[in-house]
């Protein structure tokens, strides 16, 4: 598939367009025949008046924004972790109001299925006596916390922040391609990339009438605070971060600068009589809502594992006791356990009594022995995951795989089958991307934060991954891609390009 | 305030005051030391290891260029000037968000600045040129974070931890010197000396301001007064201590309790007995306890702050 989209011939248009070719996949901007979709219209015309020139010198104003803000991540696998700057491009992704609508409804209903689910497997296990999930695949997860069953959650809201990823198939449609339920990042980058791309095209922006994201903090904070103790009126909130050597740190500390909470690290905390403090100059503080970006297994050595020093020994049992809320809850990894993922369309059948909004990826199990064999057969078409790990790491991807690491997969899939998944090679959109001077189509995603508090909180877009190496699939950062902003139009808005109205 | 970000905050202004101090002391004994003969020259080697208060840095010999590279570059002892530099950045890098932007820029320039530098150009060309970046790097710091941080707590922390170091180094400093160059003398020193003497000054940056204050008239006495008592002078000790003791009780004002009184009462005394001390009586004694004595007392400070406002035992914390 992409192979075809490389081969494809330009589309005929002038600079800086006339590179710019269509493949298999959907392209965001241009229809099958070539002509730009309503909504990007006027964002193609704007570029066409453009100059290069003027295109780099916004493009550089950009990186240095990025540069002088310390926004950065950290790569793993290198020696001491090396900081960069996530690559960003100008050009807006546009989804019409229309779009919007569906993918919100969709990612609504999926949260609270999920959400169902996760109460129903920690408490009474119905859709597992039921039969419609083997019970074996869910307690075999890597992720399910035994520790959990029986725990009364606030609102029974065990994920209150998701990101869910979404890509868009060659019909156009949007299908769920992984629910990350455990501590998502990238927001921040969906609120930064905002901010960059309406100090560079205001006029463009202004013309478009794009709905605002701005809010995503503050509903962020109002949905910790629906999961205080009751009793509490005003509730403490603080972000626990694992510190500053951990790659989304830049994210952990905007947020919490945003938010105006708290940012601490597990040893600023600590529990005594289960009730968690936080260690001020002026003395203990109670607190009494913790959102974690610490994995399950790092938030308490006590309960879990015993050599973090991540944590908070004791957190667990205040959090047991209903002193402490922990935002996501405990356990959320079951849930988005890739092999569980298969099932997420009968959980929402068996919770809600509805179709999916938003389908799912065809997924073949591993560990079910037909599966397999298909599998097997055609390593090289498909695309096989670990079920447990998130960031696109120990992936196979068949197209672009050579025949010894197809080889390698195929023993560790018959060592532990329940462990992998696979999923057709899924041809990803296309977006425009501004790339040496040039227009030319890149494989994007999109990651829809969503919020569960008193009631579910979507900011209108997402996070637009940009897998930016020409034919790549991967669009995780640890990976080599970047990101750009996202558009949501308003109801009825009608787009001009720059240099038309005022 | 987390009570990690303050001692953070107090650490980072302590390092960079320290390797500024470091920095100072090493540019102007190496410029004495061209006009000095080997033996002379090794003595002060001797006093200058004792003044820094230096322990570990492990010197061959006292040749001068080994002894200058151990101070300032050698980055696998903790106390060297680049490791202080590291250590500084390293705590701003912890409170990354609680400073400001142009801080954070300042310490890291002044961190990647002595990264990039190779000991032996440096020797070759000129070493006081590196000693100035140093000290401007810590003034500019000094400076910036003045005008650019809010003169909250965390601000405050800042402050205690520049001048709690300020007070121990001028002290042990004085101290090393008074005892090498004769004591309590009330005459002229001898010609050998009077270098020594300049020196002294200038590690303090106080030789322009005793002249204005004294011309340049040196008397050890008068010296001893003007870094040990003056009270206008930023290099003195009861400058330092005063500076201390205002941070401090604008950090306790609205906190109650047995161990934050401590803090106070032992600032306060240190503050008052510099501030009330008279040099002749102090010279007739022994003044080498006396310094001793202050030098206590500032780990004593440092010890009561750290137990009132970072790691107080959870029982105190709990009844209060």
């Amino acid at each position: 598939m992409t192979r075809a989209l490389e081969q494809a011939s330009p589309l005929g248009y002038v600079p800086p367009f006339d590179t710019y070719t269509l493949g298999e996949a959907y392209d965001e901007m241009f229809d099958g025949s070539g002509k730009p979709r309503e909504s990007y219209r006027a964002l193609f015309e704007s570029l066409l008046q453009l100059p290069p020139e003027e295109m780099r010198h916004r493009q550089d104003a950009a990186n240095l924004y990025f540069l002088h803000q310390g926004i950065t991540f950290t790569v793993y696998g290198q020696e001491e972790g090396t900081e960069r700057i996530f690559p960003f491009d100008l050009l807006p992704r546009i989804l019409t109001h229309d779009e919007w609508a569906h993918v919100e409804r969709g990612l609504a209903q999926r949260i609270t299925a999920l959400n169902l689910f996760l109460k129903d497997i920690y408490h009474a296990g119905r859709i597992l006596a039921d039969g419609v999930i083997p019970r074996e695949l869910v307690l075999s997860s890597r992720h399910f916390r035994r520790e959990m069953r029986g725990v009364s959650v606030p609102r029974d809201i065990y994920v209150s922040v998701a990101g869910i990823d979404l890509i868009r198939r060659p019909d156009g449609q949007f299908v769920v391609l992984e629910d990350n339920l455990r501590v998502p990042s990238g927001v921040s980058y969906m609120l930064v990339n905002r901010q960059v791309t309406m100090r560079v095209f205001p006029r463009l922006f202004r013309n478009y009438g794009v709905q605002p994201i701005e809010s995503y903090c503050q509903s962020l904070v109002a949905t910790l605070r629906s999961l205080a103790p009751p009793n509490v009126a005003e509730p403490v909130i603080v972000l626990l971060t694992p510190g500053v050597y951990n790659s989304a740190y830049f994210e952990h500390a905007y947020l919490a600068r945003q938010m105006g909470v708290e940012l601490v690290e597990g040893r600023d905390l600590l529990v005594h009589d289960n009730t968690v403090y936080m260690r001020t100059t002026s003395g203990l503080r109670r607190v009494d809502v913790i959102y974690r970006r610490i994995d399950d297994d790092f938030v308490d050595p006590l309960a879990f594992r015993a050599d973090s020093i991540l944590g908070v020994a004791g957190l667990f049992n205040a959090y047991r006791a209903g002193s402490v809320a922990l935002g996501n809850a405990v356990g959320t990894g079951v849930a988005d356990d890739k092999a569980v993922y298969a099932y997420v369309p009968v959980i929402i059948k068996y919770y809600l009594g509805e179709e999916p909004i938003l389908p799912n990826v065809d997924t073949f199990l591993l560990a079910d022995e037909r599966h397999r064999s298909h599998v097997l057969g055609r390593l090289e078409e498909m695309v096989v995951k670990p079920v447990g790990e998130s960031g696109g790491y120990g992936m196979l991807i068949g197209p672009h795989s050579t025949a010894r690491e197809r080889e390698e997969f195929r023993q560790r899939i018959l060592a532990r089958p329940r462990n992998y998944i696979a999923q057709p090679t899924v041809a990803l959109s296309s977006a425009p991307c501004f790339l040496d001077g040039r227009v030319e189509p890149r494989h994007v995603d999109l990651r829809p934060y969503v919020l569960f508090g008193e009631d579910v909180k979507i900011v209108p877009g997402g996070l637009t991954r940009v897998a930016l190496r020409r034919g790549s699939l991967v669009v995780n950062s640890s990976q080599g891609g970047g990101s750009k902003d996202t558009w949501v139009l308003q109801a009825g808005a009608q787009p001009q390009p720059i240099g038309s109205g005022n | 305030m987390l009570s990690r970000v303050a001692d953070n905050l107090y650490w980072l202004s302590r390092y960079l005051e320290r390797a500024e101090h470091m920095a100072r002391v090493l540019d102007v004994n190496l410029q004495r030391m061209l006009e000095q003969d080997a033996e002379s020259a090794s003595r002060r080697w001797d006093r200058l290891l004792r003044s820094l208060r230096i322990s570990t840095v492990r010197v061959a010999s006292r040749d001068p260029y080994e002894v200058t590279r151990a101070l300032a570059f050698d980055a696998t002892s903790v106390e060297s000037i680049v490791s202080c530099v590291a250590a500084a950045r390293e705590n701003a890098r912890q409170v990354r968000e609680q400073i400001s932007s142009e801080m954070w820029e300042q310490i890291n320039r002044l961190y990647l600045q002595m990264r990039s530098v190779q000991f032996d150009t440096i020797w070759q060309g000129e070493p006081h040129r590196f000693f100035r970046e140093v000290i401007m790097g810590s003034h500019l710091f000094e400076g910036i974070t003045d005008s650019t941080m809010t003169h909250g707590e965390g601000w405050l922390f800042v402050q205690v931890g520049r001048y709690i170091e300020r007070a121990q180094a001028t002290a042990v400093l004085l101290d090393v010197s008074l005892r090498d160059l004769g004591e309590g003398s009330d005459q002229s020193p001898r010609v050998d000396d009077y270098y020594e003497w300049i020196s002294l000054l200038k590690s303090c940056t106080a030789f322009e301001a005793y002249c204005r204050q004294y011309t340049a008239d040196l008397r050890p006495d008068r010296i001893a007064e003007f870094l040990l008592l003056n009270a206008e002078f930023p290099h003195s000790v009861h400058f330092a201590a005063i500076e201390v003791q205002k941070g401090l009780e604008a950090i306790s004002a609205p906190i109650s309790g047995r161990l934050v009184a401590r803090v106070n009462r032992l600032a306060g005394r240190l503050r008052a007995q510099l501030g009330f001390g008279q040099i002749d009586e102090i010279l007739a004694g022994d003044i080498h306890a006396y310094l001793t004595d202050i030098q206590r007392q500032c780990a004593q400070i440092e010890a009561a702050v750290r137990h009132a406002f970072v790691a107080y035992p959870i029982e105190t914390a709990l009844a209060s």
